[in-house]
């Protein structure tokens, strides 16, 4: 049965992931704006270079 | 005036005439239409940017929202942003730099449609020294990210402006604070609260369905345990720690605010629990605890976010320029308010704010005071007179001494009073604090009561000390405090929907007990940018309003723009204009073809009998030196004023008029205020402040001030509850607690009720977590609480308080705001 041990170790590394994923999703800024990204995704790319609409973040 | 003349040929000979909707704004083309590639421009200035976009390829712009342009600020001049390169500025004003690469972030107070993001977001393709822009859209900002060694900050500010998108850079962002930029913490908080909570009620659920008493469920139950605290002290450290901040900062200023009882509460829940676990006498509380931290951190999080764009708290510093312009010998040199010095020469231009007291010392200026005093008509002024700060100029730049700093201009001594130091948000006075005060009282009785009947009579020390703590945690007035946090949320966002603005819960408590109505007139309860315009005389034919129009197009004078307005379904001839003159106080004059003009008061047209009128203003009109006759132009109230004051009285409530306006319409506004007496004209900033505090002090009343320019910030700030009227909520309004949209405030009535509803609401919520509370503190005192029946009862009583709040709320909206 020490394997229930084992289970719940496992399922507590799995949930520490996603904790994980959701800051660093928060510090990479993908909650500042939760507007914005639903407009520009719906224009169409310039047919010229190569477009930097994408958020660089230089911090 | 040689200058207009010019211009006005050029543009004559150069444009054709089209009715037409304006390609690049989309407002139609009342005057002068220029005509290029086959679309029309209502003026200069859409022409203008249209032209840039076509140059780098950027006319896809309007492909995504039609005609959705915005027209460059007139009022723009060449050097109006050279104070940006100032190292002392720039250096606020950048937020990051490594030296290669620079970032700043501005608010463009004109975004508004996604045909704006697309354009603000193409700006490498005007300057390839811009790397990047990305737009915030909810928060109004662009970050630009840009190489400092080839473009100044003072040339992409005036790019932008170029474009129509003139970013705000106001004194406070210099001199002030930085506004606190959107706290990701909250966001991190939220998370690790979630995690642990969720993973707490994974690892309890074993207990609610009661392990067994073997070896191997005693080593299960004492792992789950052991793992709860580990995922229990996160939340408590770091997850709670504003709560504790909260309440220490509170108890510092020796209150007890109303994060004290929680914090008590998270306490003594951990200090049970960790008891239980550390003496394996019992699983804990860590369920309960994790819970009611999330939820209360998810509850303060929706709260705020609503808020996020609306700014309450503006002094002086948000509506003055960053920079004048200083003459000293020919130059002109821009430089920050905050280095005005006394016997400085600066330069104001039309439509610029003069920051500081200061003598005239052009021959003679314009001044619109309507922002300091309410008064609609621009005033008067010749050289040597002195002119008070927020005042703005009309007309051609006028230089000025400065006879004061900024900082002890007049209008800034305003900012000095008391009440503007004067903290409203008292929590001890709040409903929940109050009720809550008697309550943990009482809970303190009983839990002490049932401890010694425990420990003396029955002998039984552990049960006393489980009986005490239980009683304490049982009862802990979370419940309580939920049921005010989410009935004001919500209400706060029931406000939100019909565009008025509290700016917190307080603000709503309140407005609840709010027994007389202040309102100012100009701008609150006229309408600013609308007048009703009608022409009294002899008929005039068509050809003759046209040269009418041409000539009033000619002036910046307010009643000369409305007269203009008025005239939009006539066309301007393509006749030239060869003689133009503006006689200060009197009118303007102006040829067409052989014939002359003349736009004015009576005696400038020519005409005998000059009736005053309060109510109104005429510009009278005379051709070839026959008077005409003249255009009538009234304020125009808001509609339905009249039945919103009779709502108001028809509730009990006192209602009276602070204007800084000379008396007109006193017939009028007494016969819709039912009496004379509760008009007050002429009223300056500090008397407005002063009569509120009289209304307060000497009658007891609870007053509520609906203002909307910076004249009524002292009032607004003095009243129980300051309205701020504003037609564009983005706009910018005094500091106050609540903004109502121009258009919402005949429903102030129902707003004032619906929060009336809400504190009952709240207090019948109380009964209901009572209910729940003395049902968990029978268990309580009797020794046997289980935690399966405190992880029972608190979700159960949370989410029953929750429900009930939103319903009843919800339901009171409709019925009070249904019209």
């Amino acid at each position: 049965m020490s394997a229930m041990f084992v289970m719940i170790i496992a399922s507590l590394a799995i949930a520490l992931a996603f904790l994980g994923a959701f800051l660093w999703s928060v510090r990479k800024g993908h909650y500042d704006d939760d507007y914005t990204p639903s407009i520009r995704i719906l224009f169409d790319d310039s047919n010229s270079d190569e477009t930097k609409t994408k958020p660089t973040d230089i911090h | 005036m040689d200058q207009d003349i010019d211009s006005i040929a050029r543009e004559d000979a150069a444009l054709k005439i089209a009715q037409n909707t304006c390609y690049h704004c989309g407002q139609t083309c009342s005057q002068d239409t220029i005509t290029a590639d086959e679309h029309a421009f209502c003026c200069e200035g859409c022409y203008h940017v249209y032209d840039l976009l076509k140059v780098t390829e950027l006319c896809d712009y309007y492909a995504i929202d039609g005609s959705a342009g915005i027209s460059p600020d007139k009022s723009f001049f060449e050097g109006k942003f050279d104070y940006l390169d100032l190292p002392e500025v720039s250096a606020k004003i950048i937020e990051f730099t490594d030296g290669r690469l620079s970032q700043v972030s501005w608010y463009i107070p004109k975004m508004h449609c996604s045909s704006c993001i697309w354009l603000l977001e193409q700006l490498y393709k005007f300057n390839p020294a811009i790397r990047s822009s990305v737009v915030n859209f909810p928060e109004k900002k662009v970050r630009i990210t840009f190489e400092p060694e080839k473009v100044k900050l003072s040339e992409l500010a005036t790019l932008i402006a170029s474009i129509g998108y003139e970013p705000y850079i106001s004194l406070n962002d210099i001199a002030g604070e930085q506004q606190k930029k959107w706290n990701r913490k909250r966001l991190y908080k939220i998370g690790v609260a979630g995690f642990c909570f969720g993973n707490v009620m994974m690892l309890s659920f074993p207990e609610y369905f009661h392990l067994g008493k073997d070896a191997f469920d005693e080593s299960l139950r004492s792992t789950f345990g052991w793992l709860n605290l580990a995922l229990a002290i996160p939340v408590l450290l770091y997850c709670a720690s504003d709560f504790f901040k909260s309440a220490w900062a509170a108890l510092k200023g020796k209150y007890l605010n109303i994060d004290a009882p929680i914090v008590i509460a998270l306490v003594s829940i951990f200090s049970l629990s960790f008891y239980q676990i550390v003496s394996g006498t019992g699983p804990g509380y860590f369920d309960s605890l994790t819970g009611a931290v999330f939820f209360m951190l998810t509850g303060r999080f929706f709260q705020d976010k609503t808020y996020a764009g609306i700014s309450f708290d503006r002094d002086y510093r948000s509506y003055f320029p960053v920079a004048v312009s200083v003459l000293s010998g020919k130059a002109e040199i821009r430089t920050p308010v905050t280095d005005l010095k006394e016997a400085d020469i600066i330069l104001v231009r039309n439509a610029e704010l003069i920051p500081a007291d200061s003598v005239l010392l052009s021959p003679q200026a314009l001044i619109d005071y309507s922002f300091v005093s309410g008064e609609a008509e621009p005033v008067r002024r010749k050289k040597g007179d002195t002119i008070y700060a927020g005042g703005k100029q009309t007309g051609p730049a006028i230089e000025l001494e400065i006879v004061r700093k900024v900082s002890q201009s007049y209008l800034t001594q305003l900012w000095n009073n008391e009440s503007f130091s004067k903290q409203k948000e008292d929590q001890n006075k709040m409903l929940a604090a109050r009720i809550n005060r008697y309550f943990s009282v009482i809970v303190l009785i009983i839990a002490t009561l049932t401890f010694a009947f425990w420990f003396v009579i029955l002998k039984n020390p552990e049960t006393a000390f489980r009986a005490f703590t239980t009683c304490l945690l049982v009862a802990c007035p979370c419940g309580l405090l939920f049921s005010s946090t989410f009935t004001n949320g919500n209400l706060m966002a029931l406000f939100g929907k019909n565009q008025c603005y509290p700016k917190n819960a307080d603000a709503i408590e309140r407005l609840s007990k709010i027994n007389t109505v202040v309102f100012d007139k100009t701008g609150t309860i006229t309408r600013s940018d609308d007048a009703e315009v009608a022409f009294i005389g002899t008929k005039m034919t068509d050809q003759d309003l046209a040269m009418v129009k041409t000539i009033a197009s000619q002036s910046s004078h307010p009643l000369s723009r409305l007269v203009v307005k008025s005239l939009a379904h006539i066309q301007c001839g393509t006749q030239k204009l060869s003689y133009y003159v503006e006689a200060s106080g009197s009118g303007i004059k102006g040829s067409l073809g052989n014939q002359i003009v003349k736009l004015g008061s009576a005696a400038w047209a020519g005409e005998q009998k000059n009736e005053n009128d309060l109510g109104s203003s005429r510009v009278y009109v005379s051709i070839d030196g026959v008077c005409q006759g003249y255009f009538m132009i009234k304020i125009k109230y808001r509609e339905n004023l009249p039945k919103t004051i009779e709502a108001l009285h028809n509730h009990g409530f006192n209602t009276y008029l602070l204007s800084g306006d000379k008396p007109t319409d006193q017939q009028y506004l007494a016969h819709i205020f039912g009496n004379d007496a509760h008009l007050y004209f002429k009223q300056k900033p500090e008397d407005k402040l002063a009569f509120i505090a009289t209304l307060q002090e000497k009658l007891h009343q609870n007053v509520l001030m609906v203002g909307d320019g910076l004249n009524d910030a002292g009032a607004l700030q003095q009243s129980n509850v300051g309205v701020a009227v504003s037609d564009d909520i983005n706009n910018f309004t005094p500091s106050c607690d609540m903004i109502i949209d121009g258009k919402q405030l005949s429903r102030l009535p129902a707003f004032i009720n619906l929060a009336r509803q809400g504190q009952k609401i709240i207090k019948a919520s109380f009964a209901i977590s009572l209910i729940y509370n003395i049902g968990g503190l029978f268990f309580a005192i009797g020794g046997q609480l289980s935690p399966v029946l405190a992880a029972i009862l608190m979700p159960v009583s949370l989410i029953s308080i929750v429900g009930f709040t939103t319903i009843a709320s919800n339901i009171a909206a409709k019925r009070i705001l249904k019209n």
